[in-house]
């Protein structure tokens, strides 16, 4: 059923993004490496469905709208700092750096 | 049993998803990046629809590559960030050896993870899944046990978008004294 192959997928696409995560500065990037590691985990949601039933693609809808969600503020979050720092570089942004 | 051209379309978005990823995370400008980034949400949207999740794979255009994609590109415009080739965003040499060190670690766990056997009690059998399927339609397959079993949490569900709501309208918000 391509079960082991989705499920391999997921795993690639996952790691691509924590490493876009660990690579970038860029905080609009970092939040859209955030996006692909959640797609990632709802293919394994859908690949995991086909063995145990609807459940895994009820999961998938609430990650998504938690998804949706997270996006709206994180880049409400984003603009406000754009506004006081005129940068998104989290490099320059260091207020709690000890 | 799958026949050939199942499998080879399988494999065909599953490589392309792979090639956006990979461009994805390449690209310089935030622009290129979310275009590809939308790319990999469409050949993840064929593979849901190819593993019998249509409802699924619909939802994945509308609201990931149609509604969360375009509003990073709004902030990308409102932000104005300047050409591609004055920001190198990618971090020094170190941090990104660290970061694939990193990732290929957690690629190898989570491989290793993914080569369990499913619990043999829990798996329906594909005649089980393909009933539910063919009784209704797409949407009522989910909607049932998304309105029956997880009711509650769709409920809350409908809580923390207001509050993300509310949330982004505060922070975005300009102050007027300052």
């Amino acid at each position: 059923m391509m079960v082991p192959e989705a499920l391999a997928l997921s795993a690639v696409l996952f790691c691509i993004g924590v490493v876009g995560v660990l690579t970038r500065r860029n905080a609009i990037i970092i939040f859209m490496c955030v996006e692909l590691m959640l797609n990632a985990v709802n293919l394994s949601f859908v690949a995991f469905s086909r063995l145990y039933g609807m459940t895994g693609q009820v999961f998938v809808v609430f990650v998504m709208t938690v998804a949706a969600a997270e996006a709206a503020v994180g880049l409400a979050i984003i603009i406000s700092i754009f506004r006081h720092r005129q940068t998104v570089d989290l490099t320059n942004i260091n207020l709690l750096k000890g | 049993m799958p026949n050939f051209f199942y499998e080879l379309h399988f494999y065909l978005f599953g490589l392309f998803a792979i090639a956006s990823a990979l461009t994805f995370v390449t690209r310089k400008s935030p622009v290129a990046a979310a275009l590809w980034l939308v790319s990999t949400m469409f050949s993840l949207a064929a593979l849901y629809v190819m593993m019998d999740a249509h409802f699924i794979g619909a939802i994945q255009v509308l609201v990931y590559a149609g509604a969360i994609m375009v509003v990073f590109l709004f902030v990308v415009m409102l932000l104005n960030l300047g050409h591609p080739d004055e920001l190198s965003d990618l971090r020094g040499k170190w941090g990104r050896l660290a970061a694939g060190l990193l990732g290929l670690a957690i690629l190898a766990q989570v491989m290793a993870l993914s080569r369990t056997r499913p619990e043999a009690s829990l798996v329906q059998s594909d005649f089980d899944r393909l009933a539910e399927l063919r009784g209704e339609n797409a949407v009522a397959a989910i909607a049932k046990p998304l309105f029956s079993d997880h009711l509650l949490a769709f409920e809350l569900t409908s809580v923390l978008l207001l509050v993300a709501i509310v949330g982004a309208v505060v922070i975005g918000k300009r102050r007027a004294s300052t």
